[in-house]
Protein backbone atom coordinates (compact mmCIF):
# COMPACT_ATOMS: atom_id res chain seq x y z
CA UNK A 1 0.00 0.00 0.00
CA UNK A 2 2.73 2.73 0.76
CA UNK A 3 4.94 0.60 -2.01
CA UNK A 4 4.29 3.43 -4.10
CA UNK A 5 5.92 6.32 -1.77
CA UNK A 6 9.36 6.64 -3.35
CA UNK A 7 9.75 9.56 -2.00
CA UNK A 8 12.69 10.74 0.47
CA UNK A 9 13.46 6.90 0.49
CA UNK A 10 17.32 5.40 -0.19
CA UNK A 11 17.91 3.77 -3.18
CA UNK A 12 20.18 0.66 -2.86
CA UNK A 13 23.04 0.24 -5.60
CA UNK A 14 26.42 1.27 -6.35
CA UNK A 15 27.65 4.64 -7.84
CA UNK A 16 29.92 7.47 -7.52
CA UNK A 17 27.65 9.28 -5.82
CA UNK A 18 26.77 6.46 -3.13
CA UNK A 19 29.63 6.15 -2.27
CA UNK A 20 30.99 10.32 -1.55
CA UNK A 21 30.76 11.37 1.71
CA UNK A 22 27.78 12.12 3.17
CA UNK A 23 28.94 15.80 4.39
CA UNK A 24 29.66 16.86 0.94
CA UNK A 25 26.46 15.72 -0.64
CA UNK A 26 24.53 17.39 2.63
CA UNK A 27 26.25 20.38 1.75
CA UNK A 28 25.86 20.08 -2.12
CA UNK A 29 22.13 19.96 -1.53
CA UNK A 30 21.96 23.38 0.55
CA UNK A 31 24.07 24.65 -1.80
CA UNK A 32 22.14 23.31 -4.92
CA UNK A 33 18.56 24.46 -3.13
CA UNK A 34 20.44 27.86 -2.49
CA UNK A 35 21.41 28.48 -5.70
CA UNK A 36 18.02 27.57 -7.33
CA UNK A 37 16.88 30.78 -5.12
CA UNK A 38 19.93 33.03 -6.40
CA UNK A 39 19.09 32.33 -10.40
CA UNK A 40 16.53 34.39 -11.99
CA UNK A 41 17.52 33.59 -15.38
CA UNK A 42 16.81 30.72 -17.60
CA UNK A 43 20.57 30.39 -18.14
CA UNK A 44 20.75 30.10 -14.58
CA UNK A 45 18.33 27.52 -14.55
CA UNK A 46 19.79 25.60 -17.52
CA UNK A 47 23.20 25.41 -15.11
CA UNK A 48 21.48 24.42 -12.46
CA UNK A 49 18.90 21.57 -15.16
CA UNK A 50 22.88 20.55 -16.35
CA UNK A 51 24.49 20.12 -12.62
CA UNK A 52 21.05 17.99 -11.54
CA UNK A 53 21.08 15.87 -14.76
CA UNK A 54 24.66 15.05 -14.24
CA UNK A 55 23.83 14.09 -10.56
CA UNK A 56 21.10 11.75 -11.80
CA UNK A 57 23.60 10.32 -14.25
CA UNK A 58 26.26 9.61 -11.54
CA UNK A 59 23.70 8.37 -9.00
CA UNK A 60 22.86 5.31 -11.06
CA UNK A 61 19.43 5.91 -10.15
CA UNK A 62 16.92 5.30 -12.84
CA UNK A 63 15.30 8.30 -13.70
CA UNK A 64 11.91 6.64 -14.12
CA UNK A 65 11.99 6.10 -10.40
CA UNK A 66 13.03 9.53 -9.30
CA UNK A 67 9.91 10.72 -11.63
CA UNK A 68 7.59 8.27 -9.28
CA UNK A 69 8.08 9.99 -6.69
CA UNK A 70 7.37 13.50 -7.99
CA UNK A 71 3.84 11.72 -8.06
CA UNK A 72 3.38 12.59 -4.85
CA UNK A 73 3.50 16.60 -4.89
CA UNK A 74 2.03 17.07 -8.14
CA UNK A 75 -0.81 18.48 -6.73
CA UNK A 76 0.93 20.71 -4.75
CA UNK A 77 2.67 21.70 -7.83
CA UNK A 78 -0.27 22.35 -10.09
CA UNK A 79 -2.13 24.81 -6.90
CA UNK A 80 1.15 27.12 -6.78
CA UNK A 81 0.92 26.90 -10.57
CA UNK A 82 -2.25 28.03 -10.70
CA UNK A 83 -2.14 30.87 -8.15
CA UNK A 84 0.99 32.61 -9.98
CA UNK A 85 -0.58 32.00 -13.21
CA UNK A 86 -4.24 33.23 -12.31
CA UNK A 87 -3.52 36.21 -9.80
CA UNK A 88 -0.36 38.15 -10.89
CA UNK A 89 -1.17 41.28 -12.22
CA UNK A 90 0.60 42.65 -15.21
CA UNK A 91 0.43 42.77 -18.81
CA UNK A 92 -3.04 40.68 -20.03
CA UNK A 93 -2.69 37.92 -22.74
CA UNK A 94 -5.81 36.01 -22.52
CA UNK A 95 -8.87 36.59 -20.40
CA UNK A 96 -12.01 34.53 -19.86
CA UNK A 97 -14.77 35.91 -17.05
CA UNK A 98 -12.62 36.71 -13.78
CA UNK A 99 -10.11 34.91 -14.85
CA UNK A 100 -7.02 36.51 -16.60
CA UNK A 101 -3.24 35.22 -17.64
CA UNK A 102 -0.97 37.76 -17.63
CA UNK A 103 2.91 37.96 -19.13
CA UNK A 104 4.08 38.20 -15.79
CA UNK A 105 1.63 35.47 -14.55
CA UNK A 106 3.30 32.87 -17.33
CA UNK A 107 6.76 34.23 -16.18
CA UNK A 108 6.02 33.59 -12.83
CA UNK A 109 4.44 30.26 -13.11
CA UNK A 110 7.18 28.53 -15.12
CA UNK A 111 9.43 30.17 -12.55
CA UNK A 112 8.35 28.75 -9.51
CA UNK A 113 7.28 24.78 -11.17
CA UNK A 114 11.05 24.74 -12.18
CA UNK A 115 12.18 25.87 -8.60
CA UNK A 116 10.45 23.21 -7.04
CA UNK A 117 10.57 20.52 -9.26
CA UNK A 118 14.15 21.06 -8.97
CA UNK A 119 14.50 21.56 -5.00
CA UNK A 120 12.99 18.18 -4.76
CA UNK A 121 14.22 16.24 -7.61
CA UNK A 122 17.49 17.86 -5.99
CA UNK A 123 17.01 16.92 -2.37
CA UNK A 124 15.48 13.59 -3.14
CA UNK A 125 18.55 12.21 -5.01
CA UNK A 126 20.28 12.90 -1.85
CA UNK A 127 18.05 10.42 0.25
CA UNK A 128 17.98 8.11 -2.60
CA UNK A 129 21.96 7.85 -2.60
CA UNK A 130 22.32 8.51 1.36
CA UNK A 131 21.25 5.95 4.26
CA UNK A 132 19.50 7.57 7.10
CA UNK A 133 22.84 6.44 9.19
CA UNK A 134 25.05 8.27 7.08
CA UNK A 135 22.89 11.47 7.04
CA UNK A 136 22.82 11.70 10.86
CA UNK A 137 26.36 11.13 10.75
CA UNK A 138 26.93 13.82 8.21
CA UNK A 139 24.23 16.20 10.68
CA UNK A 140 26.09 15.33 13.84
CA UNK A 141 29.91 16.46 12.01
CA UNK A 142 27.84 19.42 10.49
CA UNK A 143 26.62 20.45 13.81
CA UNK A 144 29.29 19.95 15.90
CA UNK A 145 30.98 23.40 16.12
CA UNK A 146 27.16 23.74 18.06
CA UNK A 147 28.41 22.24 20.86
CA UNK A 148 30.07 24.83 22.22
CA UNK A 149 26.97 26.92 22.27
CA UNK A 150 25.51 23.46 25.22
CA UNK A 151 23.14 22.35 21.85
CA UNK A 152 23.05 18.40 22.31
CA UNK A 153 23.73 17.68 18.74
CA UNK A 154 24.69 13.94 20.05
CA UNK A 155 20.83 13.45 21.23
CA UNK A 156 19.42 15.23 18.20
CA UNK A 157 21.56 13.27 15.65
CA UNK A 158 20.67 10.29 17.23
CA UNK A 159 16.79 11.18 18.18
CA UNK A 160 16.99 11.77 14.01
CA UNK A 161 18.17 8.37 13.18
CA UNK A 162 15.98 6.72 15.18
CA UNK A 163 12.61 8.48 13.97
CA UNK A 164 14.19 7.50 10.80
CA UNK A 165 14.97 4.26 11.30
CA UNK A 166 11.30 3.52 12.93
CA UNK A 167 9.64 5.03 9.18
CA UNK A 168 9.79 2.24 7.25
CA UNK A 169 9.03 -0.20 10.18
CA UNK A 170 5.65 1.54 11.17
CA UNK A 171 5.04 1.62 7.45
CA UNK A 172 5.17 -1.80 7.57
CA UNK A 173 3.48 -2.85 10.05
CA UNK A 174 0.86 -0.37 9.55
CA UNK A 175 0.22 -2.41 5.79
CA UNK A 176 0.26 -5.47 8.17
CA UNK A 177 -2.31 -4.20 10.48
CA UNK A 178 -4.60 -2.97 7.65
CA UNK A 179 -4.60 -6.69 6.13
CA UNK A 180 -5.14 -8.55 9.39
CA UNK A 181 -8.49 -6.50 9.86
CA UNK A 182 -9.10 -6.46 6.10
CA UNK A 183 -9.17 -9.79 6.67
CA UNK A 184 -11.41 -9.46 9.34
CA UNK A 185 -13.88 -8.04 6.85
CA UNK A 186 -12.48 -4.11 7.86
CA UNK A 187 -13.59 -1.32 4.89
CA UNK A 188 -11.18 1.37 4.31
CA UNK A 189 -12.49 2.26 1.01
CA UNK A 190 -15.94 4.22 2.74
CA UNK A 191 -16.79 7.28 1.30
CA UNK A 192 -18.46 8.61 4.38
CA UNK A 193 -16.52 10.87 6.22
CA UNK A 194 -17.30 9.42 9.92
CA UNK A 195 -16.73 6.03 8.61
CA UNK A 196 -13.69 6.93 7.53
CA UNK A 197 -12.37 8.14 10.90
CA UNK A 198 -13.99 5.09 13.05
CA UNK A 199 -11.89 3.09 10.19
CA UNK A 200 -8.84 4.53 11.60
CA UNK A 201 -9.53 3.32 15.29
CA UNK A 202 -8.92 -0.77 14.43
CA UNK A 203 -5.41 0.52 12.49
CA UNK A 204 -4.12 2.92 15.07
CA UNK A 205 -4.39 1.54 18.52
CA UNK A 206 -2.86 -1.20 17.65
CA UNK A 207 0.15 0.99 15.88
CA UNK A 208 0.45 2.53 18.84
CA UNK A 209 0.45 -0.33 21.50
CA UNK A 210 3.33 -1.51 18.87
CA UNK A 211 5.19 1.51 18.54
CA UNK A 212 5.43 2.14 22.70
CA UNK A 213 6.42 -2.18 22.85
CA UNK A 214 9.26 -1.57 19.78
CA UNK A 215 10.39 1.89 21.64
CA UNK A 216 10.73 -0.20 25.05
CA UNK A 217 12.49 -3.27 23.43
CA UNK A 218 14.89 -0.76 21.83
CA UNK A 219 15.46 1.41 24.95
CA UNK A 220 16.25 -1.98 26.59
CA UNK A 221 18.81 -3.39 23.96
CA UNK A 222 20.46 0.20 23.80
CA UNK A 223 20.94 0.04 27.49
CA UNK A 224 21.82 -3.72 27.76
CA UNK A 225 24.86 -2.21 25.28
CA UNK A 226 26.09 0.38 28.05
CA UNK A 227 24.34 3.49 25.86
CA UNK A 228 24.90 6.60 27.75
CA UNK A 229 24.81 9.51 24.98
CA UNK A 230 27.89 10.53 23.19
CA UNK A 231 30.45 11.37 25.51
CA UNK A 232 33.72 8.71 24.48
CA UNK A 233 31.63 7.06 21.80
CA UNK A 234 33.43 6.08 18.50
CA UNK A 235 32.10 4.99 15.43
CA UNK A 236 32.22 1.90 13.70
CA UNK A 237 32.37 3.88 10.00
CA UNK A 238 34.02 6.86 10.73
CA UNK A 239 33.64 9.55 8.02
CA UNK A 240 36.18 10.24 5.80
CA UNK A 241 37.41 13.29 3.50
CA UNK A 242 38.66 11.51 0.44
CA UNK A 243 40.68 12.54 -2.70
CA UNK A 244 36.66 12.38 -4.68
CA UNK A 245 34.99 14.64 -2.01
CA UNK A 246 37.56 17.23 -2.62
CA UNK A 247 37.12 17.17 -5.99
CA UNK A 248 33.14 16.70 -5.78
CA UNK A 249 33.70 20.40 -3.27
CA UNK A 250 36.08 21.99 -5.89
CA UNK A 251 33.11 20.80 -8.53
CA UNK A 252 29.86 22.30 -5.95
CA UNK A 253 32.37 25.90 -5.53
CA UNK A 254 32.58 26.16 -9.29
CA UNK A 255 28.86 25.66 -9.91
CA UNK A 256 27.74 28.01 -7.19
CA UNK A 257 30.35 30.60 -8.75
CA UNK A 258 28.67 29.78 -12.04
CA UNK A 259 25.29 30.57 -10.82
CA UNK A 260 26.15 34.16 -8.60
CA UNK A 261 28.06 35.18 -11.69
CA UNK A 262 24.95 34.72 -14.19
CA UNK A 263 22.75 36.57 -11.98
CA UNK A 264 25.20 38.83 -11.41
CA UNK A 265 26.14 39.65 -15.36
CA UNK A 266 22.04 39.67 -15.75
CA UNK A 267 22.00 42.24 -13.32
CA UNK A 268 24.61 44.65 -15.27
CA UNK A 269 23.65 43.21 -18.85
CA UNK A 270 19.98 42.50 -19.16
CA UNK A 271 20.61 40.51 -21.96
CA UNK A 272 21.36 37.37 -21.00
CA UNK B 1 -15.18 -27.04 -4.37
CA UNK B 2 -12.77 -25.05 -2.19
CA UNK B 3 -9.63 -22.64 -3.80
CA UNK B 4 -7.89 -23.22 -7.23
CA UNK B 5 -4.47 -21.54 -8.21
CA UNK B 6 -3.40 -21.52 -11.53
CA UNK B 7 -0.27 -20.37 -13.05
CA UNK B 8 -0.04 -17.83 -10.00
CA UNK B 9 2.67 -15.15 -10.14
CA UNK B 10 3.92 -12.05 -7.71
CA UNK B 11 6.87 -9.98 -8.23
CA UNK B 12 7.01 -7.06 -5.39
CA UNK B 13 8.72 -3.50 -6.25
CA UNK B 14 8.28 -4.17 -10.06
CA UNK B 15 10.66 -2.08 -12.73
CA UNK B 16 13.10 -1.17 -9.56
CA UNK B 17 16.66 -2.66 -8.43
CA UNK B 18 14.61 -4.44 -5.74
CA UNK B 19 12.53 -6.44 -8.07
CA UNK B 20 11.66 -9.75 -6.00
CA UNK B 21 9.86 -12.46 -7.56
CA UNK B 22 7.81 -13.94 -4.68
CA UNK B 23 5.29 -16.48 -6.13
CA UNK B 24 6.46 -18.19 -9.54
CA UNK B 25 3.83 -20.11 -11.70
CA UNK B 26 2.01 -21.87 -8.55
CA UNK B 27 -0.93 -23.94 -9.32
CA UNK B 28 -2.66 -26.42 -6.60
CA UNK B 29 -5.97 -27.14 -5.35
CA UNK B 30 -7.05 -26.70 -2.17
CA UNK B 31 -10.01 -29.50 -1.58
CA UNK B 32 -13.08 -29.18 0.94
CA UNK B 33 -12.92 -30.20 4.13
CA UNK B 34 -9.06 -30.99 4.49
CA UNK B 35 -5.74 -30.35 6.45
CA UNK B 36 -3.20 -29.06 4.93
CA UNK B 37 0.41 -28.40 5.63
CA UNK B 38 2.20 -25.29 3.80
CA UNK B 39 6.14 -25.47 4.17
CA UNK B 40 8.85 -23.81 3.24
CA UNK B 41 12.04 -21.75 4.59
CA UNK B 42 12.00 -17.85 5.49
CA UNK B 43 11.56 -16.02 2.46
CA UNK B 44 10.07 -19.13 -0.08
CA UNK B 45 6.59 -16.96 -0.38
CA UNK B 46 4.35 -18.99 2.01
CA UNK B 47 3.38 -15.73 3.38
CA UNK B 48 2.68 -14.04 -0.05
CA UNK B 49 0.81 -17.14 -1.01
CA UNK B 50 -2.43 -17.15 1.86
CA UNK B 51 -2.48 -13.31 1.03
CA UNK B 52 -3.64 -14.55 -2.05
CA UNK B 53 -6.41 -16.75 -0.85
CA UNK B 54 -8.28 -14.14 0.32
CA UNK B 55 -7.53 -11.75 -1.73
CA UNK B 56 -5.14 -8.95 -0.31
CA UNK B 57 -2.89 -8.73 -2.35
CA UNK B 58 -3.76 -9.71 -6.53
CA UNK B 59 -1.34 -11.94 -8.62
CA UNK B 60 0.60 -10.12 -11.24
CA UNK B 61 -0.84 -12.78 -13.56
CA UNK B 62 -2.43 -15.94 -13.38
CA UNK B 63 -5.73 -17.09 -11.66
CA UNK B 64 -7.27 -17.61 -8.19
CA UNK B 65 -10.57 -19.54 -8.19
CA UNK B 66 -13.15 -19.81 -5.19
CA UNK B 67 -16.01 -22.07 -6.16
CA UNK B 68 -14.97 -22.08 -9.88
CA UNK B 69 -15.14 -18.29 -9.92
CA UNK B 70 -12.66 -16.05 -10.54
CA UNK B 71 -12.10 -13.61 -6.97
CA UNK B 72 -10.13 -10.74 -9.50
CA UNK B 73 -13.28 -11.32 -11.71
CA UNK B 74 -15.95 -8.42 -12.45
CA UNK B 75 -18.43 -8.61 -9.68
CA UNK B 76 -17.27 -10.55 -7.19
CA UNK B 77 -17.92 -9.81 -3.50
CA UNK B 78 -14.38 -9.77 -1.98
CA UNK B 79 -15.53 -8.95 1.67
CA UNK B 80 -17.85 -12.12 1.26
CA UNK B 81 -14.35 -14.03 0.55
CA UNK B 82 -12.89 -12.96 3.36
CA UNK B 83 -15.42 -14.00 5.45
CA UNK B 84 -15.04 -17.75 3.70
CA UNK B 85 -11.56 -17.83 3.59
CA UNK B 86 -10.22 -16.86 7.23
CA UNK B 87 -7.09 -15.69 7.80
CA UNK B 88 -5.09 -15.88 10.67
CA UNK B 89 -1.35 -13.37 10.44
CA UNK B 90 1.47 -14.30 12.10
CA UNK B 91 1.36 -12.97 15.36
CA UNK B 92 -2.16 -12.48 15.59
CA UNK B 93 -2.37 -10.54 18.80
CA UNK B 94 -0.57 -7.49 17.71
CA UNK B 95 -4.23 -7.03 15.68
CA UNK B 96 -6.36 -6.53 19.07
CA UNK B 97 -7.97 -3.03 19.66
CA UNK B 98 -11.41 -3.01 21.74
CA UNK B 99 -11.86 -2.56 25.03
CA UNK B 100 -13.25 -6.09 25.67
CA UNK B 101 -11.82 -9.69 24.52
CA UNK B 102 -15.98 -10.26 23.40
CA UNK B 103 -15.93 -6.94 21.44
CA UNK B 104 -12.82 -7.57 19.59
CA UNK B 105 -14.39 -11.02 18.37
CA UNK B 106 -17.13 -9.22 17.48
CA UNK B 107 -15.57 -7.17 14.96
CA UNK B 108 -15.36 -9.47 12.42
CA UNK B 109 -19.16 -10.32 12.72
CA UNK B 110 -20.04 -6.89 12.60
CA UNK B 111 -18.36 -6.19 9.42
CA UNK B 112 -20.64 -8.84 7.57
CA UNK B 113 -23.61 -6.27 8.88
CA UNK B 114 -25.22 -9.06 11.17
CA UNK B 115 -27.33 -7.91 13.90
CA UNK B 116 -25.92 -7.40 17.27
CA UNK B 117 -27.29 -10.17 18.91
CA UNK B 118 -25.92 -13.03 16.17
CA UNK B 119 -22.38 -11.26 16.50
CA UNK B 120 -22.21 -12.11 19.97
CA UNK B 121 -23.80 -15.40 19.71
CA UNK B 122 -21.10 -16.27 17.18
CA UNK B 123 -18.53 -14.13 18.74
CA UNK B 124 -19.44 -16.22 22.54
CA UNK B 125 -19.50 -19.36 20.24
CA UNK B 126 -15.58 -18.49 18.30
CA UNK B 127 -14.64 -17.78 21.98
CA UNK B 128 -15.61 -21.34 23.27
CA UNK B 129 -13.85 -23.37 20.50
CA UNK B 130 -10.54 -21.78 21.37
CA UNK B 131 -11.01 -22.79 25.16
CA UNK B 132 -11.51 -19.07 26.50
CA UNK B 133 -13.35 -19.07 29.45
CA UNK B 134 -15.94 -16.63 30.19
CA UNK B 135 -14.34 -14.90 32.90
CA UNK B 136 -11.98 -13.61 30.40
CA UNK B 137 -14.83 -12.10 27.72
CA UNK B 138 -15.16 -8.84 29.31
CA UNK B 139 -11.47 -8.26 30.43
CA UNK B 140 -9.37 -5.91 28.41
CA UNK B 141 -7.62 -7.81 25.63
CA UNK B 142 -4.14 -6.48 26.39
CA UNK B 143 -4.37 -7.32 30.08
CA UNK B 144 -4.51 -11.36 28.72
CA UNK B 145 -0.88 -13.63 29.05
CA UNK B 146 0.66 -13.78 25.72
CA UNK B 147 -1.17 -17.41 24.49
CA UNK B 148 -4.76 -15.92 25.66
CA UNK B 149 -4.68 -13.12 23.52
CA UNK B 150 -3.31 -15.63 20.67
CA UNK B 151 -6.38 -17.39 21.18
CA UNK B 152 -8.32 -14.28 21.36
CA UNK B 153 -7.21 -13.03 17.96
CA UNK B 154 -7.86 -16.82 16.83
CA UNK B 155 -11.76 -16.40 17.90
CA UNK B 156 -11.89 -13.01 16.18
CA UNK B 157 -11.51 -14.64 12.80
CA UNK B 158 -13.38 -17.58 13.61
CA UNK B 159 -16.47 -15.88 14.42
CA UNK B 160 -16.85 -15.04 10.77
CA UNK B 161 -17.42 -18.79 10.49
CA UNK B 162 -14.71 -19.39 7.61
CA UNK B 163 -15.13 -22.53 5.31
CA UNK B 164 -11.48 -22.42 4.89
CA UNK B 165 -9.52 -21.11 7.84
CA UNK B 166 -5.60 -20.43 7.25
CA UNK B 167 -3.05 -19.77 10.12
CA UNK B 168 0.70 -18.22 9.11
CA UNK B 169 2.61 -20.00 11.74
CA UNK B 170 0.07 -19.98 14.72
CA UNK B 171 2.78 -20.85 17.38
CA UNK B 172 5.54 -18.57 16.37
CA UNK B 173 6.75 -17.19 19.35
CA UNK B 174 4.84 -19.94 21.87
CA UNK B 175 7.06 -22.07 24.76
CA UNK B 176 6.34 -25.98 23.98
CA UNK B 177 3.02 -26.06 25.99
CA UNK B 178 1.33 -23.18 24.06
CA UNK B 179 2.36 -24.92 20.56
CA UNK B 180 0.80 -27.92 21.79
CA UNK B 181 -2.26 -26.26 23.05
CA UNK B 182 -2.67 -24.11 19.68
CA UNK B 183 -2.02 -27.23 17.43
CA UNK B 184 -4.41 -29.53 19.35
CA UNK B 185 -7.11 -26.51 19.25
CA UNK B 186 -6.73 -26.35 15.62
CA UNK B 187 -7.29 -30.01 15.12
CA UNK B 188 -10.46 -29.94 17.18
CA UNK B 189 -11.68 -27.24 15.54
CA UNK B 190 -11.15 -29.01 12.03
CA UNK B 191 -12.78 -32.06 13.56
CA UNK B 192 -15.98 -30.29 14.93
CA UNK B 193 -16.96 -28.01 12.50
CA UNK B 194 -15.43 -29.71 9.44
CA UNK B 195 -13.71 -26.75 7.72
CA UNK B 196 -10.16 -26.97 5.55
CA UNK B 197 -7.31 -25.54 7.46
CA UNK B 198 -4.11 -24.53 6.00
CA UNK B 199 -1.30 -24.61 8.43
CA UNK B 200 2.14 -22.53 7.65
CA UNK B 201 4.87 -23.40 9.19
CA UNK B 202 8.76 -24.21 9.00
CA UNK B 203 8.60 -26.68 10.94
CA UNK B 204 7.67 -30.17 9.43
CA UNK B 205 7.29 -31.74 13.15
CA UNK B 206 4.85 -29.51 13.80
CA UNK B 207 2.75 -30.43 10.34
CA UNK B 208 3.49 -34.39 9.67
CA UNK B 209 1.61 -35.17 13.08
CA UNK B 210 -1.70 -33.39 11.72
CA UNK B 211 -1.96 -32.79 7.91
CA UNK B 212 -3.32 -34.86 5.42
CA UNK B 213 -1.19 -33.35 2.60
CA UNK B 214 1.63 -31.30 2.97
CA UNK B 215 2.42 -28.28 -0.10
CA UNK B 216 6.52 -27.73 0.18
CA UNK B 217 7.32 -24.44 -1.30
CA UNK B 218 10.73 -23.34 -2.45
CA UNK B 219 12.03 -19.34 -3.84
CA UNK B 220 8.18 -18.91 -4.92
CA UNK B 221 7.99 -22.14 -6.50
CA UNK B 222 5.80 -24.91 -5.24
CA UNK B 223 8.07 -28.09 -5.22
CA UNK B 224 6.16 -30.54 -3.51
CA UNK B 225 2.51 -31.23 -3.19
CA UNK B 226 1.84 -34.86 -1.63
CA UNK B 227 1.11 -36.92 1.33
CA UNK B 228 3.41 -36.84 3.76
CA UNK B 229 4.76 -40.17 3.63
CA UNK B 230 5.54 -39.41 0.16
CA UNK B 231 7.31 -35.73 0.96
CA UNK B 232 9.51 -37.31 3.77
CA UNK B 233 11.07 -39.49 1.35
CA UNK B 234 13.04 -36.83 0.08
CA UNK B 235 14.14 -36.23 2.99
CA UNK B 236 17.91 -35.10 1.25
CA UNK B 237 16.15 -32.53 -1.26
CA UNK B 238 14.36 -31.37 1.74
CA UNK B 239 17.38 -30.56 3.83
CA UNK B 240 19.31 -28.95 1.17
CA UNK B 241 15.78 -26.57 1.43
CA UNK B 242 16.77 -25.77 4.57
CA UNK B 243 13.75 -27.99 5.86
CA UNK B 244 14.16 -31.27 7.32
CA UNK B 245 11.93 -34.49 7.79
CA UNK B 246 10.72 -34.73 11.24
CA UNK B 247 12.74 -35.66 13.58
CA UNK B 248 11.60 -39.23 14.12
CA UNK B 249 12.23 -39.80 10.42
CA UNK B 250 15.95 -39.39 11.10
CA UNK B 251 16.07 -41.63 14.10
CA UNK B 252 14.31 -44.32 12.67
CA UNK B 253 16.66 -43.97 9.18
CA UNK B 254 19.36 -43.86 11.79
CA UNK B 255 18.06 -47.42 13.48
CA UNK B 256 17.56 -49.21 10.00
CA UNK B 257 21.51 -48.03 9.17
CA UNK B 258 22.81 -49.80 12.06
CA UNK B 259 21.08 -52.88 11.07
CA UNK B 260 17.55 -52.63 12.81
CA UNK B 261 14.63 -53.92 10.61
CA UNK B 262 11.89 -51.26 11.46
CA UNK B 263 10.38 -48.90 9.27
CA UNK B 264 10.97 -45.32 8.45
CA UNK B 265 7.96 -43.76 6.84
CA UNK B 266 6.33 -43.13 10.66
CA UNK B 267 4.90 -39.72 11.65
CA UNK B 268 4.84 -39.79 14.99
CA UNK B 269 6.77 -40.75 18.11
CA UNK B 270 4.16 -43.16 19.33
CA UNK B 271 4.22 -44.65 16.24
CA UNK B 272 7.87 -44.62 16.24
CA UNK B 273 7.84 -46.30 20.15
CA UNK B 274 5.36 -49.10 19.00
CA UNK B 275 7.42 -50.02 16.13
CA UNK B 276 10.61 -50.09 17.84
CA UNK B 277 9.29 -52.28 20.54
CA UNK B 278 8.13 -54.95 18.15
CA UNK B 279 11.78 -55.24 17.01
CA UNK B 280 12.65 -55.43 20.63
CA UNK B 281 14.37 -59.09 20.18
CA UNK B 282 16.42 -57.46 17.63
CA UNK B 283 18.59 -55.67 19.94
CA UNK B 284 21.94 -56.14 20.69
CA UNK B 285 22.85 -53.66 23.51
Amino acid sequence: MFKDITLGQYYQTDSLLHRLDPRIKLTGTLVFIISLFIANSFTGYLIAAVFLITMIRLSNVPFSYIIRGMRAILFILFITMAFNLFLTPGEVLVKFGIFKITREGVYFAARMAIRLIFLIIGSSLMTLTTTPTQLTDAMEALMNPLRRFHVPVHEIAMMMSIALRFIPILMEETDKIMKAQMARGADFESRNLIKKVRSLIPILVPLFVSAFRRANDLAMAMEARCYRGGEGRTKMKPLVYRKRDRIAQLILLLFFAATIGIRAAGHWFPVI
Amino acid sequence: MGLKLENVTYTYETGTAMQVTALEGVSAEIPDDRFIGLIGHTGSGKSTLVQMLNGLLKPSSGHIYYNGEDIHGEGFDKKKLRSKVGLVFQYPEHQLFEETVLADVMFGPRNLGLTEEECRKRAVEALRHVGMEERFFEQSPFDLSGGQKRRAAIAGVLAMRPEILILDEPTAGLDPRGRDEILGLITDMKRQLHMTILLVSHSMDDVARYADRIMVMRRGKLVYNDVPLEIFKHSAELEEMGLSAPQITYIMEYLQARGLQVRADLLTVEEAAAEILKHRGELHV
